[in-house]
């Protein structure tokens, strides 16, 4: 049994002057646990993609089976982090990771205290009554990964985490959520436009071609790699082949 | 140890100029005002303007000292305040509130679309005379122009800051999967505070013009009434002390407004 199955998604998006076919005949399954990344330019869909198999958007065309069940928001299986954190500025990070509870009126102490020593893993335990404004990028990042683990969501989708974060925060970051996901057995989507990032975190890579996006060709990341952290694997020497062999892609993609 | 130190004094003397600076604001502020009164008793006195039209602030002050022991000018005042005060709540909250239901139904937001810009455009006092045919020559058709002033412009413009609420914000409430009333409860309304006191700090302003055009036309009692009675019996003193009483008046809601902001918009 697969855990995530797209089947023949196609996505359209109308406009007065156009219609613009957004994903074109995306078929894909992912196993329980794991972590895979999709990689492509911008305009590949990669964010629509995601916003359909977390049921925010409808597809055209196609279907989407979460543990042989269609997806159906209210049940909040899936948990999405952005590519900001937004964390609602009016409210303190204490209230920010309660939101998600507070919603769904599943709030209880029992996950209230869950909640909390998530934020203590975080490292981030005494700025509980703070507002997001006083965190740096990272830590409000970190908090935007409870604020979503809190919820304990069986599929977990990345769009573009990092992207917004300073170098430094963004590799430190990618050990963080690593090792997080791993130790909680977590399913995870990435979308990432950097071949770095999708080979140092993902077990495999689903590269997307543009206009319309489509699955361009699959990459399963070296076993060798897998057990290390991201910030050692981009250290590996299958680290740079691999990459090489994804640039190669991506260039003979922009050439047709 | 050193270099502390005088880090310490710079620190010192920035504040201190810091401080000047302040002081000096003041002293300017304060010569405009005694210039502006004094010059204006000079002017009057020496007939350089016309006595009778610009009056005097020695004459303003002892017709306030006159009508404050006869005890008009607090009633008056006190009419006036209450009916701008509820016009002005009446007008920002219905605002408000016709805001989140063109929110809540695009469909309805289109409809209504042209019917808002002509109603924004349209001059709300010209309303006045139907108002108080309607509604009697009293308070409650005072406080509708008060109200229907402010309403339509607090509806355009809240209507727009929710519209322009980031949505990512919703995108991601709905993953948790929030109805449309706690995305509005969540992340709209919040989000908007900043917006919606800064047209409370209009709307200020535009009460207190609808309140005195509908005493204008009602002529009973308040401050426009007085305003309008001594231009009729040509008492042009009584017409300032009005005017002056108002701007203390609407200066105090203002500041009052500006209280409730520092209060409610936490996060800055």
């Amino acid at each position: 049994m697969n855990f995530l199955k797209l089947e023949h998604i196609h996505h359209t998006y109308f406009s007065k002057a156009s219609a613009t076919t957004a994903l074109s005949d995306i078929s894909l399954e992912i196993e329980k646990g794991e972590f895979v990344s999709f990689l492509g330019p911008s305009g590949c869909g990669k964010t629509t993609l995601l916003s359909i198999i977390a049921g925010l958007i409808k597809p055209t065309e196609g279907s989407i089976l979460l543990e042989d069940r269609t997806v159906d928001q209210t049940e909040r299986l899936i948990g999405y982090m952005l590519q900001q954190d937004y964390l609602f500025p009016w409210k303190t990070i204490e209230e920010n990771i309660l939101l998600g509870l507070k919603i769904s009126g599943l709030i209880d102490s029992t996950k209230a205290n869950y909640a909390f020593s998530l934020l203590e893993q975080m490292g981030l335990k005494e700025y509980e009554k703070q507002y997001p404004k006083q965190l740096s990028g990272g830590m409000r990042q970190r908090v935007a990964l409870v604020r979503t683990l809190v919820m304990e969501p069986k599929l977990l989708m990345l769009d573009e985490p990092f992207s917004a974060l300073d170098y430094q925060t963004k590799l430190r970051l990618e050990d963080l959520v690593s090792e997080t996901l791993k130790s909680f057995g977590k399913t995870a989507i990435l979308v990432t436009h950097d071949i770095g990032e999708a080979i140092a975190m993902s077990d495999r890579i689903f590269l997307f071609s543009a206009r319309p996006g489509r699955i361009h060709k699959i990459f399963t990341v070296p076993k060798e790699l897998k057990g290390l952290t991201p910030f050692q694997a981009r250290n590996h020497e299958s680290y740079a082949k691999l990459f090489q062999e994804i640039w190669k892609e991506l260039e003979s993609l922009e050439a047709k | 140890m050193k270099q502390n130190k005088s880090l310490e004094l710079l620190h010192k003397d920035y504040i201190s100029h810091l401080q000047r600076e302040k002081r000096w604001v003041r002293f300017y502020q304060v010569v405009i005002f005694f210039v502006f009164f004094s010059g204006w008793e000079l002017a009057s006195n020496k007939q350089w303007i016309d006595p009778l039209i610009f009056s005097a602030p020695s004459k303003v002050c002892e017709l306030f000292i006159d009508k404050i022991q006869d005890g008009t000018l607090l009633t008056n005042l006190g009419f006036t305040l209450s009916e701008t005060v509820l016009g002005f709540i009446l007008g920002t909250l219905l605002g408000t509130i016709l805001a989140a239901i063109l929110w809540w139904s695009p469909f309805l937001s289109k409809v209504l679309d042209p019917y808002l810009v002509i109603l924004n455009a349209m001059p709300k006092v010209a309303l006045g005379p139907i108002l108080i045919v309607a509604l009697g020559p009293n308070l409650t058709s005072i406080v509708a122009m008060g109200a229907i002033i402010s309403i339509i412009i607090t509806t355009i413009v809240v209507y727009t800051s929710f519209k322009e609420v980031d949505p990512n914000y919703l995108k991601v409430l709905q993953t948790f999967g929030a109805t449309r009333f706690q995305c509005f409860k969540e992340a709209i309304l919040p989000a908007s505070f900043p917006t919606i006191i800064s047209t409370l700090k209009v709307n200020v302003g535009l009460s207190w013009v609808g309140v005195i055009v509908g005493e204008f036309l009602v002529s009973s009692k308040g401050l426009g009434y007085m305003i309008i009675y001594g231009f009729q019996v040509f008492n042009f003193t009584l017409v300032l002390l009005s005017l002056l009483v108002i701007a203390v008046l609407a200066t105090v809601m203002y500041q009052l407004v500006e209280l409730l902001e520092r209060k409610l918009i936490k996060s800055d």
